[in-house]
């Protein structure tokens, strides 16, 4: 009996950005186009499972007192290797995202899922949780990235031409968080009206 | 950058590349304790204090240790572990000499440790290619921001407590259009003294 919702309830019922509201500086901050989007959303992802993964395998070894630093140094590894990776394969998005690629290591998702999950879970479920939870950063940040850049310059993933007159500001700073208020704002307003 | 003066790197850091507003750094914080503005006096004081700091010891690291090691490969683990570890020795150096302080900082340093803004600065002085002093300077000017955009945020909250809103864009979604205004109004000061 495999309990699929820790894969599932990452992305739907306790996603971590709209949810719980973690990692909200990465999804304003490089969301300005969608392929920014996507390429931060699979770096956590990566950072995610790798994190949970080890803290899960050596979850007997740490000791209670110093897990916090211990799980701090598993996620830089896992972030340096990100950076580095991204560096040297996809140098334009490496440039593009900038100080947010080494700053994954502070990300309170991570952080939060090798604490709460992967710490005191096997290593099956710790990988499904890592998945569902990346997913649900990644999918989320990607339609506030889609919804920014066909309303701020007309396209979708640099391509077409949707919108005759694009409105800048959706692509500047206060265009990050008024999307993301309007999300927030029409999920209360679903979970108000059918619950 | 170079040519930039000394009070033109404070400006630039304090108004126009506001990190809170135009650069998205430290967010989690920004909307978890700005419920009151004396909450947000405490956490900026912190800020400030923590900044200087680790903009120091990560500085001097960086330059007399990592490089000529070469060793640049491991400035994520270590600029962390270094902010993690100065705010535990801040705590105990505060509550011995400082009692008075310490009670008033008490919540807020641990919190900061997780404070994107303050890793961020540490690695934006090093991609800045800053000098010891610039470094310094940049460093007052953002927690300088900081203290600015998170008092004049909880200011305005404290007042929408009181106005009608919308059922469903209560609490955080109203917060975020609060912020995406203010965001706004800080990019007015684009292309101030030519920055």
């Amino acid at each position: 009996m495999i309990r699929w919702n820790e894969f599932t309830k990452g992305i739907v019922k306790e996603n971590p950005v709209l949810i719980l509201l973690l990692g909200l500086c990465p999804l304003l901050a490089v969301s300005a186009t969608a392929v920014n989007s996507l390429g931060m959303g699979i770096a956590v992802l990566f950072v995610l499972v790798g994190s949970n993964l080890v803290v899960s395998l050596f979850r007997k070894f740490i000791p209670d007192g110093v897990r916090i630093p211990v799980f701090i140094i598993i996620i830089s590894t896992f972030v340096t290797v990100t950076d580095y990776l991204m560096a040297a394969y996809y140098p334009p998005l490496h440039k593009s995202l900038g100080v947010f690629v080494p700053l994954i290591v502070v990300n309170c998702i991570i952080l939060g899922r090798a604490e709460v999950f992967a710490y005191r879970n096997n290593l099956f479920y710790s990988l499904l949780d890592a998945l569902g939870m990346g997913l649900g950063f990644t999918v989320v940040i990607t339609i506030i990235g889609m919804i920014r850049e066909l309303l701020g310059s007309g396209t979708v993933f640099g391509f077409g031409n949707f919108v005759s007159y694009p409105a800048l500001i959706m692509i500047l700073p206060p265009g990050g968080f008024i999307t993301i208020g309007f999300l927030i704002g029409a999920l209360n307003w679903y979970r108000q009206k059918y619950k | 950058m170079e040519e930039v003066n000394l009070l033109g790197i404070f400006i630039s850091a304090l108004l126009i590349n506001n990190i809170l507003l135009i650069r998205f750094l430290g967010l989690c914080s920004f909307f978890g304790v700005s419920s009151s503005i004396k909450s947000s006096l405490g956490m900026s004081a912190a800020v400030f204090f923590v900044m200087t700091m680790a903009s120091i010891v990560s500085w001097i690291l960086y330059h007399c240790v990592l490089i000529p090691l070469q060793l640049e490969f491991l400035r994520t683990a270590t600029f962390i572990i270094v902010i993690a570890s100065l705010v535990q020795l801040e705590e105990i150096f505060m509550k011995k000499f400082f009692p008075k302080l310490y009670k008033a900082l008490g919540v807020f340093l641990p919190l900061v440790t997780t404070n994107c803004a303050i890793l961020a600065v540490a690695f934006l002085n090093i991609d800045y290619n800053f000098s010891f002093i610039r470094g310094l300077i940049y460093t007052w000017g953002v927690a300088s921001g900081y203290t600015i955009a998170i008092l004049l945020f909880a200011s305005i909250r404290e007042r929408v407590e009181l106005a009608p809103v919308p059922e469903a864009l209560k609490g955080y979604p109203i917060s975020f259009f609060i912020a995406g205004l203010m965001s706004l109004s800080f990019l007015g000061f684009k292309g101030l003294f030519g920055l």
